[in-house]
């Protein structure tokens, strides 16, 4: 169905005239429900929403009519604006990752969303999107952009293919409550309800499930109180944790193809398929959240350029393996790379000052804490039980600095840089040497009176950098000169 | 240094750009652990130092300003006004007069034929190093102030978004030079550089 006029360009599906007004109707929901339920009387505030609901849709609309785009032999162009004529032009050799997702609505009208990465990581909204083509087309566009070495090496029609490197096992799902996403989906939904209560003019006092549980608090002594608020709590965030990881990640398989990409597909309602160029590919985050860790979990996050790690669950797009299995992380990241070495080896401690300094930096900051605390007090503005709930500080982040200590570690394995740091989130960086593009030598007051500096590796992948923390100065240029020789030598006083 | 003498040459009246001493293990911004790595050559304009300290006493002007005020529409607690005002008076002027002279020891750069390496900083310092090749933009930019002072910062960005290279409170004309040499550099190389 897709219309084609002269030049070769396209259009979106016109099924999207169907999902805008309905994505920006649900997307207004708790105004329509001020209204349905309290009527007119909201007040000017609620038409005012819904006025600008009706223009999102009409601009929606219009949208259809003003995109299209073209795939040529050299590049991909989108046209858009309606006002603001614009014309996006990528050139395809600088395509490095093609991401087609599909939500609720989208599968139901058997549509796709295609986004394009380049490996401009710089700015936010670069590159092509195109919301939303038919699902077969949007795959074919993917192979057309993607595998190109391989359909002219077998003829177009041939589907390349695929090895499986890892798949979704059902006894993952009892990762889902470590991973705190419960909380974020908590936290959204109360603030749907809140809106909604509020648009609709609801007191809450007044609903009679409400006001019981209210009653029976009233009646109850505090501790018994807070036990039953954070027991709810935490029940409705194991839950939701769950619920968030078997939606983002039921039916996940990571394949290579032969045209030397990785691709990843996963999602309940909304699905999601990745693919990135392995030439692309930089390196491999093995991270392991203090929580995920205590019950023998990790989760793979590729390093890429053209993919910025974001935030969530889903880590932006550049998610390698949900959390799993310590060993099937392992295995894996080790896939991935093709080499388990770098994420097997042994690495070098950074010693003792290192050491120190995280325990002075840890506990300085809680003894700080406790002194402000007992200053307070001393003076009369805060209660004694303040800096006594305080000194609780102190063994806690004794405890957190011993694990930083334990995490500390870098090595150069098989042509590539592997650092580890970090306790709440434990993260061993592998970044292959090629992807190095230089060094910043970082040195505090305090690191240089201990010795150490910090190194880091910037790269045009991931997040940017991998980070050598607190190592010893002589070591920290050995592990320069060993991971790109001779970019320091000019500089170097033997 | 190679192919660069033309900029010590050509900034008649600033012997510092000259200075060609690495950075011995005498001065204090620098230790004497650090002699395996050693500093960048070139220091940057001494102007520089005269524009430290006119932005660290603007930055302390309002703070001082606001606790006069409060000091005056409080009437009461005048001791502790005043061990206030003491207090910001001498870490002010310690940092108003240390900061610019200790920021102008650490401040460096140096382009080779294969790198830029430039350090900075004065309380914590950072040494950042990234190859010709891969360099992707050189820009050149002056505030108001540094305008008055004839100063120019040349900023050497790479594809990471980590590691620009900024190399602050350089001689007008030696940071026009500076980039004309770079981009000279940069264009010959034509690779996709991430």
């Amino acid at each position: 169905m897709t219309e084609r006029n002269h030049g070769g360009w396209r259009r979106l599906s016109a099924r999207m005239l169907l999902v805008h007004p309905v994505q920006e109707l649900l997307r207004a929901w708790p105004v329509l429900v001020g209204l349905v339920v309290a009527g007119s009387a909201g007040g000017q505030g609620s038409w005012w929403s819904l006025g600008a609901t009706a223009a999102v849709i009409i601009g929606g609309l219009l949208r259809w009519f003003t995109t299209s785009y073209r795939v040529t032999a050299e590049q991909v162009q989108v046209r858009k604006g309606l006002l603001r004529r614009q014309v996006l032009t990528v050139p395809r050799d600088r395509i490095r990752t093609v991401d087609v997702t599909a939500h609720a609505l989208h599968r139901a009208l058997g549509l796709a969303k295609v986004e394009v990465g380049t490996g401009r990581t710089d700015r936010k909204n670069d590159g092509v999107r195109l919301d939303a083509l038919h699902a077969g087309e949007a795959d074919r566009l993917r192979a057309e952009l993607l595998h190109r070495a391989a359909a002219s090496a077998t003829g177009p029609a041939e589907r390349p293919r695929e090895t499986l490197l890892a798949r979704m096992r059902p006894g993952w799902v009892r990762y889902g409550p470590f991973t705190l996403t419960g909380f974020v989906t908590v936290g959204v939904i109360a603030g749907v309800v809140w809106r909604s209560l509020n648009e609709a003019h609801v007191d809450p006092r007044r609903i009679q499930v409400l006001s019981a549980l209210l009653d029976r608090f009233g009646r109850t002594s505090p501790a018994v109180d807070v036990l039953v608020v954070t027991v709810a709590l935490l029940v409705v965030v194991v839950a939701a944790s769950t619920f968030g990881y078997v939606l983002a990640f039921h039916g996940f398989r990571l394949t290579r193809g032969d045209a030397g990409t990785l691709h990843v597909t996963r999602g309940l309602i909304t699905t999601r398929a990745i693919t990135i160029e392995e030439r692309r590919l930089r390196g491999v985050e093995f991270s392991e959240p203090l929580l995920l860790r205590s019950v023998g979990g990790a989760r793979c996050i590729a390093i890429t350029t053209g993919l910025r790690v974001g935030r969530g669950a889903e880590r932006g797009g550049s998610l390698l393996l949900p959390p799993a299995p310590r060993a099937e992380a392992l295995r894996v990241a080790g896939a991935v790379l093709r080499d388990d070495a770098p994420f097997t080896r042994t690495l070098t401690g950074h010693g003792p000052r290192a050491a120190r300094r995280r325990f002075s930096r840890a506990v300085g900051v809680a003894l700080l804490v406790v002194g402000v605390a007992v200053v307070s007090w001393a003076l009369g503005v805060v209660p004694a039980w303040t800096w006594q709930a305080a000194l609780v500080l102190v063994p806690l982040a004794a405890l957190v600095a011993a694990d930083r200590a334990r995490a500390l570690g870098h090595a150069v394995v098989n042509g590539a840089l592997v650092g580890r740091r970090g306790s709440l989130v434990r993260r061993r960086s592998v970044l292959s040497c090629e992807g190095i593009i230089g060094w910043n030598l970082r040195r505090s007051f305090f690191q240089r009176r201990s010795g150490l500096a910090t190194l880091v590796a910037t790269t045009a992948a991931g997040r940017q950098r991998v980070e050598v923390q607190d190592v010893p100065l002589e070591e920290a240029l050995r592990v320069a000169e060993e991971a790109l020789p001779g970019l320091l030598t000019p500089f170097l006083e033997r | 240094m190679y192919g660069f003498g033309d900029i010590c040459h050509g900034t008649v009246g600033d012997n510092a750009l000259c200075s060609d001493d690495g950075g011995s293990a005498k001065i204090d911004g620098v230790e004497a652990t650090e002699a395996r790595l050693r500093p960048p050559r070139h220091l940057v304009s001494r102007k520089a130092i005269g524009y430290w300290t006119l932005r660290a006493l603007g930055g302390w002007l309002p703070v001082v300003a606001g606790q006069v005020a409060w000091t005056l529409g409080d009437g009461g607690h005048l001791p502790w006004h005043l061990a206030g005002l003491v207090l910001t008076g001498v870490l002010g002027a310690a940092h108003v007069i240390v900061m610019p002279q200790w920021r102008f020891r650490v401040h460096r750069w140096e382009v080779t034929p294969e790198a830029v390496y430039t350090q900075s900083g004065w309380f914590d310092q950072e040494r950042r190093i990234a190859p010709i090749s891969r360099i992707q933009t050189v820009d050149s930019e002056r505030g108001p102030f540094e305008q008055l002072f004839g100063l120019a910062n040349v900023t050497v960005t790479t594809a990471s978004a980590a590691g620009p290279l900024k190399i602050r409170g350089l001689d007008r004309e030696a940071a026009e030079r500076l980039v004309d040499h770079l981009t000279e550099g940069t264009s010959a190389d034509r690779s996709d550089a991430t």
